[in-house]
This record gives structure tokens, sequence and C-alpha cells, in this order.
């Protein structure tokens, strides 16, 4: 098995079925070390008390939306470098160039395939 | 009703039950809806400002909507319970966003509410507007779903 797929993958969203949901596609693309957060503050407790290596986040959560949660992470010196993909059911240009601004890694916007998921990891995987 | 409202609507539907629970659609024949019941077993409506007003539901069966969050989650699920329900929101979240982007290439631009979910038989949908909605039945392998639109006048 290719090591980045046994990588620790974050998912972040305040839908329960939708992490269940991508959960389910990464499992199809060979990806099963995953765990779960609701939303950005959860997410950051769990970033900071345990090894992961990507994030793959909802962009609207109450709480810490994803673009906040992306703000924290590129700002907190021990979590800065890691990948982070964000989900989004938009794609507004606005919104785009925040995330850029902020440091996304990339971004998928829902809905998507197992394959276009895997494609966008892969990609992000590469450029580290 | 602007007729350009209704094909972003019925071609998001199609891409995010294809692409999400490998469901393929097919459209019936469009009809003005006459009274305010769903049609189907569970509905999600989600309202809509900018250009228009208005709102748009997503009302399945229920052996529809098992099947294609079955195949959402990869599990079966028999009965309709809270990932039914919470499925239902997210995919009427998505067909929202889908259809917004295609409207905004339009020009029309709107903006999304967040969507309420009602499930039960014979239930009802309000829409927004007061005006006749426009229903659009589809039909899968695993039973009937209908799209209802109810859009009001270009501002």
């Amino acid at each position: 098995m290719d090591s980045d797929q046994n990588m620790k993958i974050l998912i972040v969203d305040d839908f329960a079925t939708m992490r269940k949901v991508i959960r389910n596609l990464l499992r199809q693309i060979g990806y099963q070390n995953v765990i779960e957060a609701e939303d950005g503050v959860d997410a950051l407790k769990e970033l900071r008390s345990q090894k992961i290596e990507f994030i793959i986040s909802d962009w609207n959560m109450p709480n810490m939306s994803g673009i906040e949660l992306l703000r924290a992470v590129r700002a907190d010196s021990e979590l800065r470098d890691l990948p982070f993909l964000m989900v989004t059911a938009e794609s507004l240009k606005e919104n785009v160039v925040e995330a850029v601004k902020a440091g996304v890694s990339n971004y998928i916007v829902k809905p998507f395939t197992a394959e276009v998921l895997s494609e966008k990891i892969k990609k992000i995987l590469e450029k580290k | 009703m602007d007729a350009r409202f209704i094909n972003p609507f019925l071609e998001a539907t199609i891409n995010v039950l294809k692409t999400m629970a490998f469901v393929e659609p097919r459209p019936g024949k469009a009809y003005l809806k006459k009274d305010n019941l769903a049609g189907g077993d569970v509905s999600g409506i989600i309202g809509f400002t900018g250009v228009a007003s208005g709102s748009m539901a997503l009302s399945f069966s229920s052996e529809c909507i098992l099947k294609i969050v079955s195949n959402m989650l990869g599990e079966e699920i028999k009965e309709i319970n809270g990932d039914i329900k919470d499925a239902v929101g997210e995919i009427t979240n998505m067909v929202s966003g889908a259809a917004r982007r295609t409207l905004e290439s339009l020009g029309l631009s709107i903006s999304a509410a967040i969507p309420t979910v009602v499930a039960g038989k014979g239930h009802s949908i309000s829409h927004i507007m007061t005006g006749p909605s426009i229903i659009i039945p589809f039909e899968t392998d695993h039973g009937p779903f209908v799209v209802d639109v109810c859009i009001g006048d270009i501002k």
C-alpha cells in the first residue's frame, strides 16, 4: 500500500451525514485512517492532541467556519504546513480568492466523485 | 415565473444524484402544482433572495431516498431516520449551490438560506411566494421524487 494511504485524515463538517459521505468516498479510494470533527473548534482540539496529516474541511460551519479554521492552522507554528482541502457548495470567486490568500492547499466543490477527491488529494501531496 | 430559473435546478438535481448517489433520475413532464402537498415522504426546502425571490423543494418517496442515502453513505439504511433527514438537507444544499452557480453565469445572482427538512406521509410544502409552483416529476429505478420550484418575477 502507498504510504500516503496510511496518513491520518481529519474530516471537518457540521453535518454528520456529510462526514460519513466523505469517509465513504475516502474508503473507496483507499484512505481508511480517518477521524472526524464537527466544526473548527472541535478540529483544533483534535489537531493539537494527535498527529493528523491532512485536513478536509467544509466551509460553512457554526462556531468556527472552514476559513477561520484554515487561518488558525496557518497561524500555528506546529500545524501551519498541514495540507488543507476546503469543501464548498459554492465556487464564488471572492471565496476562492479569500481561501487562496489564507493559504488553502486546494478546494473542491460539492457534489464530487471519489475520483475527483482522489485527484485533489494526490495533487496536494505532490506539491508538498 | 422566468423559465430560465427552472433548468439549472433540474440539471443540478440530476448531477448531484448521479455524482453522489449513483442514481440516474429520469425527468417527466413538468406541470403547475394546484395544492401545497409535497408529493413525497421526505422533503428538503430552501429559500432564495436576489434578482428574484422564491424557494425550491425536493420531495422524495421513501424507497427512493432510502436507496439514495444508502448509496451516499455506503451502508444500507432501511428506515427514515436522522441520517436520511440530514442527507436530504445536504442534497438540497448541493442542488441549490450547483443551480446558483449556473444562474450566476446567466447573470441571475441569488443567495440561499439554510434548508429545512420535513418528513411524514402527506406533509405540505410552504413556499415563500404565493404564486403557483412548477413540479418536475422524476423517476428512478428505486421510486419517484419531484422538484418543486416557486420563484417570483425578476425585480
